[in-house]
């Protein structure tokens, strides 16, 4: 056992530094920095540069075009991107569809596919949740009826995040209604050009427009953007969501979440001294920090059985648990730094990127919407009370 | 709506209070202010001394030889007595079986039975738990099996408190095996002293014996003893369980418990100083004492609502669910207060008067072994899990 | 990086496992327990054996060159049967603070039979007034010939009835609270003047109050530099505190299996409890805290050995107050979950919920060591 780096690794992560700072562009790097909000083109700017070097699909195994990295070269190459303010990955195309389509599809819809996602020239968006079937997602009702070599897809899909951006859509669709819920599901790949496809923006509670409804009225679809086999799609969505929980605890990003609160913290004033002075509030960031650090081991435990052959289990569910609880309370103490000055609502600011002057400090009118915001974190990919539900069943036989 | 007092609501303030400096035996107080186990002369001889003022019975009606106090002098009352470090009134008689008596009881019964309970000459104890009927206590098997003007009464019943001091027992047993499980439950009353009752004790983690197995095995019990209908058992049961709740909220008691918590925090050395020099301590306490408040206003709104005629409902519960938290809570913060010294085990300074020196302060000894035992608080009187349970129910209609 | 057992530590942990499994099954426990000393010299032989008192000391020292990972690796097992031995004041703290402070005669005196299983010790630093403070100490050393005279009172002193030295933290110069004029002495545990009160402790080890009248020593028992000790009691503490946090990690696995069994098979309403979901959740809550439990000893015993002594000292806080936090949860929910069984003495669940509750307690409880590692992390 041992923590330090060997100097094989120690040289991958100076080369993962010097190639996020030679290829994230500045204004992504301010933009990630200041909390900002990211448009469409940030994230590709850079998500192109990565995938130019080979790095987007990090998480990939080499005979597709990923770059084979040890759970320790993943490690590094996540908190180096994090330390450094690059943007996240966008997963609907790396983490998810990828994967679904390298385990599940055929050489044709490798060939025709994971190009163009290795290299982030097409943006992928998800097409799950549906408003009768939230935490219950085997209730689905969106149907695909075979007409030939098409289907014929009718429904509607909701919490659909950046569809308005996205290129094609991966959908649970119902192809038999009469069998078991998740007997009759497949896993359908859709153009969003396609005529049919409506895409309505859902406002959320701080403002922002990140989320929509996407309607499907008589959308066809041919036959071979099916992945798997027919009323078998319930089998990728499974895998999905297990590769998916790994990534979503999102350590590096509260890492660097945890560091920027001690700056807003060192800024803040209270009582004549900086805030992080003030012994209650500073040990509410050290239990903070504490539990990142807790996540951050569990984290690397996984990765280290991964490393000696095994897979995740169900268990990685409690990361998703713990990470999204940790992201929220980022969040919370970063709004109570503020203080009142939390309370002035700036959209322009916020979503336009105006050249109008901030009221309080740059970071503060940020505060608030990223709290309100941030509550979805325990809300998507499956609740935390589906998480434990998981659990309960999988891991402790309840 | 009035917070501040009457006169004459001051003036019965201070009879309460000079009549517990009159009777109540300062080993009793010093026990009730250092945490240590009373033994059953503390009860009995505080308790009798109450019964000939009149006062045991304080909850029960004037024509059944209670008080008839208003709520405001209930709660007078109560809080005096906890500030003058009385022992809690012993429930069993004075505020399960009694009520239960005078409501569904018989003339003879009530005859036979209040007089006893209001002088505490008798000491009652409960017979409704059972090894298979804990949280689901209509499941509960001990039977009674009428055999001319008797019944003979066979089974456990365990978790009984203060059983080893109990003249008679309440039971609940089974006199109809076909009913459905609420219906075939009746209200027995027991002497202890019959032949085939049996009394073993369950030793707690803390080393205390308070509860205890009831074994019965062919007990003759006569028929003029059930109180009710045959069959109408439940009835009473919910009755005593709803009149049961408001009190075990245990509001008067936890007030004493912050300011003996208090108290020690200024006793206990930190640094040069005390620990309530250390405001990360003295916070908990603040919010531990606002918590008490604001159940103890919540309290106070129920009895408002009885003090113009209604009844208390299920939301009773949520009285329960809280104080039992927070006596919880004050037993924690209480050890927490002592430190490394609440590690020394020391059964003599517990349990009898000994004239050992205690290791530590003199309110050390108790602190881990209270902590220990208060946590049956959540559990007995119905779990927190039943209480929310019936909320969720009952007032939410979920 | 690499985060996985050597072949060799496997070993160790099955050994452990197996030990635990043998010696320790619930009424076992409480027969040892009920002994005079409180524990077993048998299985101190045993352990001697096996190799598990030399195995975190180097080799110049005489043991097996191992480290903390080999502490953590049995304490774990120690925790899942709340092992009675005292291995923590004897091994982790007498021995650990002889093989950093000690000459090679006394390395030779004490720890070298130490190792063989033929000396035990115990730590005297807690006194009333100190509370978690290790400088708050104001038992007495002074000058007397070449040696030196010791008075006053030591408090919750483990393993000290069965001890054969006890390490007592003396104040020898500085004023009150201050690290510096601090010195460890080695005291014959038979010295004349050294008068002991011995009690059972809530969670059935074994401790004693010790008062020092006119104790007499030579100027070979001092343990390291006169008035530097603090900087070897801090840092032994600290070692003292992980290894407690891998025991601790071991009785959160026990008490949540043992919850678990009980909630799949105490039926309720004619299902068993565990199939209730607030029952599930709760449970999940346990499995995830004791997770992170083992995550957090992990990281501190990985880093334990770090040269900077503020990387160890948040290493060591930062676990401290995971295990308290989590042992807390642990403890409590399957209390709650057991129902009245759960406060009864004869159920397993209430004697790990005690030993939980008093690791918690000691050198340091959450709130203690939360305000240690902000101090430390806030200032960097």
């Amino acid at each position: 056992m041992d923590l330090a780096f060997t100097p094989e690794e120690q040289k991958f992560a100076d080369e993962v530094r010097a190639f996020v700072r030679a290829n994230l562009p500045a204004d992504v790097r301010d933009k990630v920095k200041n909390g900002k909000h990211l448009i469409r083109d940030d994230y590709m700017r850079w998500q192109q540069a990565l995938g130019k070097k080979g790095w987007l699909v990090y998480t990939w195994p080499k005979k597709h075009g990923g770059p084979g990295f040890t759970p320790a070269q993943r490690y590094i190459f996540e908190n180096i991107c994090a330390e450094e303010y690059a943007p996240g990955i966008i997963p609907f195309g790396t983490k998810m569809v990828g994967p679904v389509i390298y385990t599940f599809g055929t050489e044709a819809q490798k060939e025709k596919y994971l190009p163009a996602i290795r290299e982030s020239t097409v943006w992928w968006c998800q097409g799950y949740s549906e408003p009768g079937s939230g935490s219950d997602l085997a209730s689905l009702r969106t149907k695909a009826e075979k007409d030939g070599d098409h289907y014929i897809v009718n429904g509607s899909k909701t919490w659909n995040t950046m569809g308005h951006w996205a290129d094609w859509i991966f959908c649970l669709v119902r192809t038999d209604s009469k069998a078991k819920p998740q007997e009759g599901i497949s896993f359908l790949l859709i153009d969003m050009k396609t005529p049919g496809i409506t895409v309505k923006p859902i406002i959320m509670a701080d403002g922002g427009h990140e989320v929509n409804e996407v309607f499907f009225d008589n959308v066809k679809v041919p036959v071979e953007n099916l992945v798997g086999k027919e009323n078998e799609g319930w089998t990728c969505a499974k895998f999905l969501l297990a590769n998916e929980r790994l990534g979503i605890a999102a350590v590096p990003q509260s890492k660097r979440g945890v560091e920027a609160l001690k700056d807003i913290a060192r800024a803040e004033q209270d009582d004549g001294k900086p805030l992080i002075e003030n012994q209650s509030f500073a040990e509410k960031i050290a239990d903070l920090e504490i539990q990142v650090t807790a996540l951050e081991f569990t984290e690397l435990r996984v990765l280290s059985q991964m490393a000696h052959g095994g897979q995740p289990g169900p268990e990685v569910s409690g990361l998703k648990i713990r990470g999204s609880e940790i992201q929220q309370r980022i969040t919370e103490l970063t709004m109570e730094a503020v203080g009142e000055y939390a309370a002035p609502y700036l959209p322009g600011l916020l979503w336009q990127g105006t050249n109008e002057a901030p009221v309080g400090p740059e970071y503060a009118h940020l505060a608030a919407p990223r709290y309100f915001n941030t509550r979805k974190t325990t809300i998507y990919g499956g609740s935390n009370e589906i998480q434990k539900g998981i659990i309960s069943k999988m891991v402790l036989g309840l | 709506m009035d917070l501040s007092l009457k006169p004459e609501h001051k003036a019965f303030a201070d009879e309460v209070r000079a009549f517990a400096r009159e009777n109540l035996s300062p080993a009793t107080r010093e026990k009730t202010f250092s945490g240590k186990h009373y033994d059953r002369d503390d009860h009995m001889v505080w308790q009798k001394a109450l019964g000939k003022k009149g006062w045991l019975a304080y909850t029960w009606p004037k024509k059944y030889g209670g008080p008839g106090w208003d709520v405001t002098q209930r709660f007078l009352f109560e809080n005096v007595l906890a500030e003058e470090g009385a022992p809690r009134i012993l429930p069993f008689g004075p505020k399960m079986v009694g009520p239960v008596i005078y409501t569904f009881g018989t003339e003879a019964q009530k005859e036979r039975f209040l007089p006893g309970i209001r002088s505490s000459e008798v000491s009652w104890c409960q017979g409704y738990s059972e090894p298979g009927a804990g949280s689901d206590l209509a499941n509960l098997r001990t039977r009674a099996v009428r055999e001319g003007d008797h019944y003979i009464v066979n089974g456990q019943k365990t978790w009984t408190s203060f059983a080893h001091w109990g003249d008679w027992i309440f039971c609940l047993v089974r006199t109809n095996m076909d009913a459905k499980p609420q219906e075939g439950i009746s209200f027995l009353l027991i002497d202890m002293k019959t032949p085939g009752v049996t009394v073993r004790p369950i030793i707690m983690t803390d080393g205390a014996h308070h509860v205890n197995d009831v074994f019965l095995d062919n007990v003759k019990v006569p028929v003029e003893n059930l109180i009710g209908k045959e069959n109408e058992g439940w009835t009473c049961a919910k009755f005593l369980l709803a009149n049961e709740r408001l009190g075990i909220a245990e509001v008067p008691s936890s007030k004493r418990g912050v300011s003996v918590l208090r108290k020690i925090a200024r006793i206990e050395p930190q640094d040069g100083g005390t620990l309530a020099d250390d405001p990360a301590f003295t916070a908990q306490i603040a919010d531990i004492d606002l918590q008490v408040q604001a159940l103890e206003m919540s309290e106070l709104r129920v009895l408002s609502t009885m003090a113009q005629g209604g009844a208390p409902g299920p939301e009773v519960s949520t009285l329960k669910v809280r104080g039992s938290e927070i006596q919880q809570r004050i037993a924690e913060l209480t050890m927490e207060a002592v430190g490394e010294y609440a590690q020394p085990y020391q059964p003599g300074m517990l349990f009898h008067d000994t004239n050992e020196t205690p290791i530590g302060p003199d309110h050390a000894p108790p602190a881990a072994p209270r902590y220990f035992n208060m946590r049956k608080t959540s559990i007995y009187g119905g779990s927190t899990e039943i209480q929310k349970n019936i909320v969720s129910k009952m007032v939410l209609g979920l | 990086m690499d985060l996985s057992l050597s072949d060799e530590q496997k070993q160790l942990q099955e050994a452990a496992e197996r030990f635990v499994r043998d010696k320790y099954a619930f009424d076992a426990r409480r027969k040892i327990a009920a002994t005079e000393r409180g524990w077993l010299p048998e299985n101190w032989a045993q352990f001697a054996e096996l190799g598990w008192l030399g195995m975190a000391f180097s080799e110049e020292d005489g043991g097996y060159g191992g480290g903390p990972i080999e502490t953590m690796i049995v304490m774990e097992q120690f925790g899942k049967g709340l092992v009675l031995e005292p291995f923590l004041p004897t091994v982790v703290l007498g021995g650990g603070m002889i093989a950093r402070a000690g000459s090679a005669a006394q390395k030779e005196a004490l720890l070298a039979p130490m190792i063989e299983g033929k000396k035990q010790f115990a730590f005297a630093w807690l006194e009333r007034q100190s509370r978690y403070n290790l400088a708050d100490v104001s038992l007495k050393a002074t000058k007397e010939g070449t040696g030196w005279s010791l008075s006053g009172h030591k408090g919750v002193v483990y393993n000290a009835a069965s001890a054969d030295e006890i390490i007592v933290l003396a104040r020898t110069g500085g004023s009150a609270r201050e690290p510096k004029g601090l010195t460890l002495f080695v005291v014959d545990a038979k010295a004349k003047g050294l008068s002991r009160r011995d009690y059972p402790t809530q969670d059935a080890l074994r401790a004693s109050e010790l008062t020092f009248d006119k104790v007499s020593v030579g100027a070979d028992a001092v343990l390291g530099k006169v008035d530097e000790a603090f900087p070897v009691v801090e840092e032994a503490v600290d070692r003292a505190i992980v290894a407690l946090c891998a025991e601790a990690t071991g009785c959160m696995d026990a008490i949540n299996a043992g919850t678990l069994e009980y909630i799949k098979t105490r039926k309720q309403f004619g299902v068993p409890i565990g199939k209730f979901q607030v029952l599930q959740h709760r449970m999940v809550d346990c499995f995830t805290n004791a997770q992170e439990a083992r995550s957090m000893t992990l990281m501190a015993s990985l880093k334990i050995d770090d040269k900077d002594p503020t990387v160890r000292a948040k290493a060591a806080s930062g676990a401290k107050v995971q295990i308290g936090k989590s042992g807390k949860f642990c403890g409590q929910s399957a209390v709650q979950m057991h129902g009245g069984m759960g406060v009864t003495d004869e159920m397993a669940v209430s004697h790990y919920f005690k030993r939980l509750t008093m690791i918690d307690l000691m050198f340091g409880n959450q709130q203690h060591h939360l305000t240690r590692y902000s101090n430390l992390a806030m200032a960097a």
